[in-house]
């Protein structure tokens, strides 16, 4: 059985240790916005934070994470992050976002004011096909602008 | 009257299969264009709401059923917008003039006196207390549409044309929404040990050591040269399948030499001839000649193709990201033998669909399953590495262009010789899904065939140039044996040939010493791209320094398939030992527009697909199959490669909507190639523009 919280909540796995987290989040806890695009660490769309830092949920085995804090899309349904995609209209398929709403929160996290160049940097580990990027960025320069001034995104 | 009809509606005339209205005093719409990232069911819902007069959030689509929904086909070819949205709005122009005649049959009322408010309908001013849920049902909704019922001139729009926001991206952002995403309670897990190329054969498959290593139960289905794991742990059958890899024993498997790659090796291959405009004048004296290439390249979705499948008590359900539910139905009727109308085939969203990919193969893939496994879910997902090995590639193209020139230095003939495979071998249009071919009876090896010009071509998507040139010629030779299976994906051959051709125009100017957007403009007669073209000029403040600086500035245009969008694309880029975009601008009209941001979302993102094309994709081959089966083998653009983009549609709205998700592709690519070309001095004819290539430009010769 392996402990660890997810999304603030406690929660117990049966699973084997060396499950990949991904697979736990989605089928044992039907967590379903981190999504599997790769399983090779090169897409992001499997992107959670544990305790705090962007993590790849799909290389990242169960064991590991035993008494650790994990946060998943889920968990960030009321940041600002989400309206300020929406107000941009920041995606096309939308499967890419999660995972990158995901680096973008522990970015703005560590880094209330970030450069464009700085939201770059954190986001080019994720993939994005559909060629949202330029609205992906100004979503992040939204949600900064809106999380500094304490306004709604 | 019929043939006045967009094709949607001729094939659905009863207006109660699309629309209805609901008990929650919503609005169901159904429709058969499917969303696959592109906004498609928002803008089907403004037109619906602007015609029926009910506001946007009351509408609820359905879309792709075979249960449940029209029939439209497939969603391909920029048609959505053109097609399904002409026929949603004679639809439901339709059925509110219908209600409105009964309704004023029932007060004795002229419909001139009736109006409707948010589906409420008043007479002057005052409520009638009726309204389309109360009443709708008075009116016979069921017979077939006519097409007669006066639709809103554009001028008293109050939806389309507004900005609404994407009705399914909030379900996107934070959680479920996908078909990967679906779950039922006696769900298996599937993954699948494909066949490596059509004709080979397993002769061994050692399942005690792939048991050992799993880690977990799991059963095999085997159909001939199809395996597939399954079982209730996801992670257990995923290990299965990749142990699988290494644990199979085939032969008769092909093999393929390095040049296969290349879109060289196509030429002189065995084709199908046919020339396309003007017969090529015999002695036409060739003062000018050049070849472009583009190798082969992949959708390469974010997800892996998922599908779902259950046969229960002689039915078959399948869930699919498929582009046409309706042909996927006959698809798997054939190849499963059983009749059609035991088969449903529900449409559930995937990751952006730029094309043919592997939805309709995985579909297959699970109804094979629970064909062998009744009474239960099959989920298959495909492994990343099986998506990038076995989806349908765009095909390779060598583009040869040759143009005699007259005393003005423009084009006097042009011609252009064109190989490649086939744009479209869907399995509604000949094509085999790839588990078909490992039955015990494998279907037939297609016959080649591409799309008539009467559809947009296939090889030959926009070879015919626009400008006015006297004699144009395009001969297409259609290559009947490929390395790999060819199909569709967003523009077919648009890219490749408004890449060339594009090309070839700068070249032709540089030739004349004239400007290449001055050079266009003086052999455009045609207004609406002449208004494209100079738009873009302005927005870039088009002017060109001198070749050879690393600076490059670039241009390309076309009219996608010469009768959707017009656009035009300007490209500023550094380009030293590879290529860096700096800023790109677009002017594109594309008529009446439904909704202005989710058009420019589909120009902003044509524009960083096709850039990514442009610079860095190409499948790769080596002596067993594919090699580029991941990121790294087949890395697309990233945020830090991406330019800003600025983009400027012409206000068009007395024109008919024409398709724009694919009009960006050519001509992003071209103003690259131009670009490229006028930063380095020397120019790169052959796609992708890797480090290497301009290494080698660079090179002197």
């Amino acid at each position: 059985m392996t402990r660890f919280e997810v999304n603030g909540q406690p929660v117990e796995v049966a699973a084997e240790a060396a499950v990949p987290l991904l697979d736990v989040l989605r089928n044992e806890l039907d967590l379903k916005g981190s999504r599997y695009g790769c399983g090779l660490e090169q897409c992001g769309s499997c992107m959670v934070l544990l305790d705090g830092e962007p993590v790849y949920a799909c290389s990242r085995e169960l064991g590991s994470v035993a008494g650790r804090r994990i946060t998943t899309i889920e968990g960030l349904a009321a940041h600002p992050l989400v309206a300020a995609f929406l107000e941009e209209q920041a995606g096309q398929c939308g499967y890419c976002l999660s995972g990158i709403v995901v680096s973008a929160a522990a970015l703005l996290d560590r880094n209330p004011a970030p450069s464009r160049a700085d939201i770059v940097a954190a986001l080019d580990r994720h993939l994005c096909r559909c060629g949202a990027h330029t609205r992906i960025l100004r979503a992040v320069e939204r949600a900064a602008t809106a999380l500094r001034e304490g306004l709604p995104a | 009257m019929s043939e006045t009809l967009p094709l949607s509606v001729v094939n659905n005339r009863r207006p109660d299969r699309w629309i209805r209205f609901d008990a929650d005093r919503s609005v169901h719409l159904a429709v058969g264009k499917v969303e696959l990232g592109q906004g498609i069911i928002t803008a089907l819902s403004q037109i619906a709401a602007e015609e029926l007069d009910v506001a946007l959030g009351r509408v609820r689509v359905l879309s792709g059923d075979t249960a449940d929904a029209p029939d439209e086909g497939s969603t391909t070819s920029s048609q959505s917008i053109e097609v399904s949205g002409a026929s949603v709005r004679l639809i439901a122009a339709e059925v509110r003039a219908r209600v409105l005649d009964r309704l004023a049959q029932r007060l004795n009322c002229s419909p001139d006196e009736l109006s409707v408010e948010d589906g409420a309908f008043m007479r002057g001013n005052a409520p009638t207390g009726h309204d389309y849920w109360n009443f709708a049902h008075e009116a016979d909704l069921a017979r077939d549409a006519e097409g007669n019922a006066p639709r809103k001139p554009h001028s008293s729009y109050r939806i389309v044309g507004t900005n609404a926001a994407r009705l399914d991206l909030p379900a996107k952002l934070t959680g479920a929404a996908f078909i990967h995403d679906m779950a039922r309670p006696d769900m298996l897990h599937a993954r699948i040990l494909r066949q490596p190329g059509r004709g080979a054969r397993l002769v061994a498959l050692d399942e005690a050591a792939i048991r050992r290593a799993a880690g977990g139960a799991f059963r095999v289905v085997r159909v001939g040269n199809f395996v597939a794991f399954v079982g209730e742990g996801e992670t257990v059958v995923q290990r299965a399948a990749t142990l699988a890899l290494d644990h199979a024993t085939w032969d008769n498997a092909r093999r393929f030499a390095p040049d296969q790659q290349e879109a060289a090796s196509l030429v002189g291959r065995p084709s199908i001839e046919r020339i396309v405009g003007e017969p090529p004048p015999p002695d036409a004296p060739e003062l000018m000649q050049a070849i472009y290439t583009r190798p082969f390249v992949a959708h390469a979705a974010l997800a892996p193709s998922c599908a779902l499948a259950e046969y229960r008590a002689g039915k078959l359900s399948v869930w699919s990201h498929t582009q046409g539910v309706y042909p996927l139905r006959q698809s798997l009727a054939n190849v499963l033998g059983i009749e059609r109308e035991r088969i449903t085939v529900r449409h559930a969203q995937g990751a952006g669909c730029y094309g043919h990919n592997g939805a309709d193969d995985v579909a297959l893939d699970a109804a094979l399953i629970a064909m062998q496994v009744p009474d239960r879910c099959i989920r298959v997902q495909w492994r990343r590495e099986e998506e990038f090995a076995f989806e349908p590639f765009s095909t390779a193209m060598s583009i040869s262009l040759r143009a005699a020139l007259d005393a003005t230095g423009r084009p006097a003939d042009w011609m252009a010789e064109i190989w490649a495979g086939t744009h479209v071998s869907r399995p509604s249009s000949g094509g085999n899904m790839l588990a078909a071919e490992a039955l015990p009876t494998p279907a037939p090896e297609p016959k080649p065939q591409d799309p008539p010009e009467a559809n947009g071509g296939g090889g030959t998507r926009n070879a015919v140039p626009l400008y006015d040139i006297p004699v144009k010629s395009v001969l297409h030779h259609l290559v009947t044996r490929m390395p790999v299976r060819t199909s569709a994906m967003r523009g077919l051959g648009a890219l490749p040939n408004v890449f060339a051709m594009e090309g070839f125009i700068d070249e032709l100017a540089e030739r004349a010493g004239q400007d290449p957007v001055a050079y266009r403009l003086a052999m455009m007669s045609e207004p609406r791209a002449r208004r494209v073209i100079e738009t873009v000029a302005r927005l870039a403040n088009w002017s060109r320094g001198p070749a050879g600086t690393g600076r490059g500035f670039g241009i390309g245009f076309s009219r996608y398939k010469n009768r959707a969008a017009y656009a035009a694309v300007v490209v500023e880029l550094d380009v030293d030992e590879s290529v860096k975009l700096r800023r790109v601008w677009c002017a594109a009209d594309a008529g009446l527009v439904i909704n202005p941001d989710g058009a420019r979302n589909q120009l902003e993102g044509g524009i960083i697909h096709a850039a990514s094309i442009t610079l860095k994709e190409q499948v790769t081959l080596g002596a067993e199959g594919v090699t580029s089966l991941d990121w790294d083998s087949y890395p697309i653009l990233r945020f830090s490669e991406v330019p800003e983009i600025t983009t400027e549609l012409i206000a068009a709205p007395e024109h008919p909507s024409l398709g724009m998700g694919e009009c960006t592709f050519g001509p992003t690519a071209a103003a690259i190639g131009n670009a490229v070309a006028h930063g380095l001095g020397t120019r790169i004819r052959a796609m992708p523009l890797t480090r290497e290539r301009i290494m080698a430009a660079l090179l002197p010769s």
